[in-house]
């Protein structure tokens, strides 16, 4: 077989698909997070940062289309594997079933990918595509006028006075909403749950890995998710407490959720 | 039922999967055993119950076993979810009675796996290994052509890490203990062993090629990196073969698609 | 009376081997695709026959009655495997290895086999190292070795403790190749139930499917045998459970001669038997004898008593008191008898009286706990698994157990039995070891005779038939072979017995322990040719085989091999009897020095007992080869 029907054909190929495009996502909640966690300062950051990634226009596309061929994959390559495995079952099962040290997580990937994949298409209704929710959406808000220049890497991304999307707002609407954040929690949860398998399991995949640094991987692995958890379940958390109170010059400052839902 | 020796002797129900043949429906009957010496082995308590049903005009129980030392890699029980039951590093003939309570009630099935179709009660058919293992399992050597034995020096260190890998009895518990029925552990240990020394590298690419994907056509599953394979290996074989396996495979498919090839060969 | 031709051929022992290759007939490589060679048995000795067989050109069928060719019991071994490659410079040969396997084997074995034994040793490393055996190294990468009993050299390579299973996985690695390629084609789980003989010649083998019950006829140009030990005619061995003589027992009715069948080796140290429900004996390795210290109680009354509360002066040391020179280390025939002495005076120890102690405490004060855990951590492992107990705080238990038969299908220096066209290779024959196989000799012989001795002396037999005058399956012989096959499966199905077979199997095993055992008289081997046909009378009229032939029926399989142990056995004691003289594990206790060892008898005994089969109720003919010694002296074997 060649190069590609390897990769796509065996099973330690498929494995090896899985791995790379599993990494890449993890890249890209990374990125996602790390943007994301700028609701914790002035508005002109997540609105700069907004900004500054719509303006990349093609480049931003080619992300997104890469980004979408990697789920593609990495989902394609489980239902593939998922299909082999149950086949490889055979029809009759064990009167006994257990564990003997399978991990927790590892035990519950099917679950936790298809839950994140779920919540995964809500989430981008609501904040990117602005079906669900379409009232509170960026593109629906009025616009947000920068109140200081935004830079990136120092590299100066957005000017002062700019009227952008104001992200912002939306983001705390949507937060302000309980189903909302806690579906959104526990979709990150369930997310981290995936990590603390996978992550691990792309050096498996690899061929990375071995017994000697087994525990310095874990711990590495543990202090991610972890990290990845918090970080990104504090943003709804603040939000819906109240604790986190949203920054003058913004939609959602204006005129409160409440307000908003009242209005005709 | 057996009034040994031994002072503690326990009673126990034996739940074993009953099956005529190959495609037959199959379901457990109990066995009562009473009066059991915690001294005999599982086989042992197996061998006794089949005397009893000879003679009372049952069918016997059919099970795999022969060396009864946990080296020849026949014996094949799933006892209560585990293969070759609740203790690590053996096989069900080293499972002595004492690993259970007394009043226990012990369920004994056959290894499970398409690519093991039962043969009869508690033995299935595990010659798809021996098809992974023709497929490149082997360093070509013919007979009488090899060169003086110290003339290939190999590494102490990886002449030991080898024989872990060859510890392998190729009895099938990595199968039928991984949720996938992946036979990952079995080939991982043979590319490893030859693979390790200086004498497997010249077939080293394709024998990882021919083994796995050999493995893959016979049906069997994919690793999920769960390790419940090596926890059920009576060798206790380590996951960490399989890593090399698959940086093995995923190098020789990479190199067989960038390396330069000699006119008139192919790529694996 | 059959002709028995040893056909050695002439010249120096040293050069017989190599004027011999360089003589034979060869078969002409284009005509080899037109022979077939049936193989029965894949342990080291078929598989390494059957895959440089098909290796060379030949069409090849292996045929096993396990579900994979690796199952076979040469994977059991554990020791090494000897050879004389003197890679250590201290002092090693051909010649060395030749004469340490001729004195160990009580100048019982054939020389000119034996000596071929030793040259080829060197190249089965060789041929090993290069399959990827990962034997044990030195630091440098060159092979490790280790001392083993009877040799005053190191030349015993290995893989941890398990030898066997790595040279059986190299040769069936080897096999599998062949198996891959088309070359051999396997039958797993096929045994062999019958020998067709046609003309005089092995042409053929009848066979049964074990999961479909169906009975196969197939010819052959040539038949090889290679289908292991029969020491399971004890019933407690430390055979595997499978391990059966039937093969070269439906042979030798055939007209094969069976040679020596009293030779039957029993290894000291096995964990003693527990129970009446015992399948099997474990065997510790030898290697313990190095730091452990044998002993029984002084006096019958200590034997109950826990071994801690035995005072030093209360304990006799038997071994160190007997062989001051060898002590605990005598070899393994003579430490095996000892023990049956001491617990025959009713000092042995355990529940069953039948035990010795191996005490580890002086060791463990010498070395620490630690360095003790560290040379034999495994074996008190196994042990501890076994027995449920802890030998770090209290001696091992241990007994002798039935390991190996040296005794078997005759055969010529070709490994050719009497019967043209019929090999036997490995345990299943009887040239190579004497009356004592030494330890690490198995294994090297099982190999040199499958890669290095039979694929040439094949070719010189088959050389000899036209090709394509391979007999057809419809042959009258065929059918009547067949016949027979399935005539015994129907008397055993039919018999509606009472006892299972594997009473019938204990019996035969007590009766064989008890006359035919350890040490041997008269009296006691007349005693076991009376009891035996009484049990085989019994087992016909009394056994019960549930279920029907055409599944997978182990009580049918085990029935068919019991059968052909119930006569095996008797033969075993007609030959123990009519040897009257004690050689290696052959012990006749009418003939013995007055300090207990060996008396052998070479003016009326130095040859080869051979067996003919004259028909079911007629004693069988007993043919005598001479053992000539040209090259060395036949001596006394001294071990004190």
């Amino acid at each position: 077989m060649s190069l590609i029907g390897n990769l796509f054909c065996s099973t330690v190929g498929r494995k090896f698909l899985m791995a790379v495009t599993g990494l890449i996502l993890v890249g890209f909640v990374i990125g996602h997070l790390v943007g994301n966690l700028q609701i914790f300062g002035h508005p002109d950051s997540i609105n700069g940062y907004a900004q500054f990634l719509h303006s990349l226009g093609p480049l931003l596309w080619i992300t997104r289309i890469g980004l979408l061929i990697a789920a593609v994959i990495h989902i394609w390559a489980a239902i593939a594997l998922t299909r082999t495995n149950a086949q490889a079952r055979g029809a009759q099962h064990y009167g006994v079933n257990r564990w003997i040290r399978a991990p927790f997580a590892s035990r519950y990937m099917r679950l936790t990918g298809f839950v994140v994949l779920a919540f995964l298409a809500y989430h981008l209704a609501q904040f990117t595509l602005g079906y669900a929710s379409s009232a509170t959406f960026k593109g629906h808000l009025p616009e947000y006028t920068m109140a200081s220049d935004f830079h990136i890497f120092g590299f100066p991304a957005v000017e002062k006075g700019h009227a952008v999307d104001d992200v912002y707002s939306m983001v705390f609407y949507g937060f302000q909403n309980p189903i909302i954040s806690i579906f959104y929690i526990l979709a990150v949860g369930l997310l981290t749950v995936h990590l603390l398998h996978g992550f691990q399991s792309v050096f498996h995949s690899f061929g990375w890995y071995s017994a000697s640094w087994a525990p310095a991987l874990r711990a590495v692995t543990i202090i991610f998710c972890i990290g990845f958890f918090f970080g990104n379940a504090a943003m709804p958390a603040a939000i819906l407490s109240g604790w986190l109170k949203p920054a003058q010059g913004t939609n959602v400052a204006a005129q409160p959720r409440t307000a908003l839902n009242q209005s005709p | 039922m057996v009034a040994g020796v031994s002072k503690n002797n326990i009673s126990v129900t034996l739940r074993v999967w009953r099956q005529a043949g190959p495609g037959k429906p199959g379901g457990f009957v109990d066995y009562p055993a009473k009066n059991v010496n915690s001294n005999m082995s599982i086989l042992e308590l197996l061998d006794v119950v089949n005397d009893e049903l000879t003679l009372k005009g049952e069918e016997p129980i059919a099970f795999a076993h022969d060396c009864r030392e946990g080296i020849c890699g026949t014996c094949s029980l799933m006892i209560d979810g585990k293969p070759h039951g609740p203790n690590q590093g053996v096989a069900s003939c080293q499972t002595y009675m004492r690993s259970f309570e007394d009043g226990a009630v012990i369920v004994i099935e056959p290894f499970r796996a398409a690519p093991f179709p039962i043969v009869k009660d508690l033995v299935s058919d595990r010659s798809a290994f021996d098809r992974i293992q023709q497929a490149g399992g082997f360093i070509t050597v013919r007979t009488g052509a090899a060169p003086d034995a110290n003339s290939i020096p190999v590494p102490k260190a990886d002449a030991e890490l080898a024989m872990d890998a060859a510890a392998c009895i190729g009895c099938g518990a990595c199968v039928a203990a991984c949720k996938n029925r992946s036979a990952v552990l079995f080939v991982a240990a043979k590319v490893s062993h030859l693979g390790l020394m200086p004498q497997g590298q010249p077939e080293r690419d394709s024998r990882v090629l021919a083994m796995v994907n050999t493995a893959d056509e016979l049906g069997f599953g994919s690793c999920t990196n769960q390790g419940e394979c090596s926890a059920a290996c009576p060798k206790l074989i380590s996951h960490d073969f399989i890593v090399r396996l698959n940086r093995d495979y995923l190098s020789a498919s990479f190199r067989s698609a960038f390396c330069a090839h000699a006119a008139g060969s192919h790529a694996d | 009376m059959a002709k028995l031709d040893s056909r050695i051929p002439p010249g120096p022992l040293a050069e017989k081997w190599r004027r011999h290759k360089a003589e034979i007939k060869l078969v002409n490589p284009a005509n080899k695709r037109k022979y077939e060679v049936i193989v029965v048995g894949a342990g080291l000795a078929g598989s390494s026959a059957a895959a440089t067989l098909g290796e060379l050109g030949y069409k090849v069928r292996c045929f096993v009655f396990h579900d994979s060719p690796r199952r076979a019991h040469s994977i059991a071994a554990q020791g090494g495997i000897n050879a004389a490659k003197n890679y250590q410079n201290d002092g090693d040969s051909v010649y060395r290895l030749f004469y340490d396997t001729v004195k160990g084997g009580d100048y019982r074995s054939r020389e000119a086999n034996v000596h071929r034994l030793a040259e080829v040793s060197v190249n089965i490393i060789d041929q090993c190292a290069a399959q990827g055996v990962p034997f044990a190294r030195e630091y440098g990468g060159l092979l490790a070795n280790r001392s083993f009993g009877g040799a005053q050299v190191s030349r015993t390579f290995y893989a941890r403790g398990q030898t066997g299973q790595q040279l059986l996985l190299g040769a069936y690695s080897a096999l599998s190749r062949t198996v891959g390629q088309g070359l051999v084609q396997l039958h797993a789980q096929e045994e062999m139930c019958d020998l067709v003989v046609i003309g005089g010649q092995a042409k053929g083998i009848i066979t049964r499917n074990l999961v479909t019950g169906k009975v196969s006829r197939w010819a052959a140009d040539a038949v090889i045998l290679a289908t292991g030990g029969y020491g399971n005619v004890f019933n407690l061995s430390t055979y595997a459970r499978g391990s059966n003589a039937t093969a070269i027992w439906r042979a030798y009715k055939r007209g094969a001669c069976f040679a020596n069948p009293c030779y039957t080796q029993i290894h000291p140290t096995c964990i003693p038997v527990s129970g009446d429900y015992q399948s099997k004996l474990t065997l510790m390795s030898e290697s313990l004898r190095n730091d452990g210290r044998i002993w029984v109680p002084k006096r019958k009354e200590d034997c109950k008593k826990d071994p801690a509360t035995i005072a030093e002066e209360d304990r006799d040391y038997y071994l160190e008191r007997i062989y001051p020179s060898f002590g605990n280390l005598a070899p393994r025939d003579i430490s095996s008898r000892a023990a049956k002495r001491v617990c025959d005076e009713g000092r042995g120890v355990g529940d069953s009286g039948l035990g010795v102690y191996l005490d580890f405490s002086d060791a463990i004060k010498r070395l620490g706990e630690d360095t003790v855990r560290e040379r034999y951590g495994n074996l008190f492992d196994i042990y501890h698994e076994i027995t449920n107990e802890n030998a770090y705080r209290t001696p091992m238990r241990i007994y002798p157990a039935v390991h190996y038969t040296m005794g078997g299908l005759w055969v010529d220096y070709n490994l050719m039995s009497n019967l043209p066209g019929l090999f036997v290779l490995g345990e299943a024959n009887f040239s190579d070891h004497g009356a004592n196989r030494l330890g690490a000799s198995a294994l090297m012989q099982g190999l040199a005779d499958g890669y290095f001795v039979v694929p040439y002396t094949v070719g010189d037999y088959l050389a000899s038939q036209k090709p394509g005058s391979r007999p057809s399956t419809d042959a009258p012989e065929f059918k009547q072979a067949e016949d027979n096959v399935t005539s015994i499966i129907t008397r055993l199905l039919g018999a509606k017995g009472t006892h299972p077979v594997s009473h019938f199997h204990k019996r035969l095993g007590h009766i064989m322990w008890q006359y035919c055992g350890m040490a041997r008289t008269r009296e006691g081997l007349e005693t076991a040719l009376k009891e035996i046909p009484k049990l085989r009378e019994e087992f016909w009229a009394t056994v019960k085989v549930p279920g029907s032939a055409d599944t997978l029926n182990q009580s049918l399989e085990v029935a068919g091999r019991v059968a052909d142990f119930l006569e095996l056995g008797e033969l075993m004691c007609r030959d123990a009897l009519t040897r009257e003289e004690s050689c290696g594990c052959h012990f006749r206790e009418e003939y013995q020095h007055p300090d207990g060892e060996c008396k052998r008898d070479d003016a009326n005994f130095a040859h080869v007992a051979a067996w003919e089969y004259q028909g079911a109720g007629t004693d069988p003919l007993r043919n005598v080869e001479p053992l000539v010694y040209e090259a060395i002296k036949m001596s006394m074997r001294n071990y004190k």
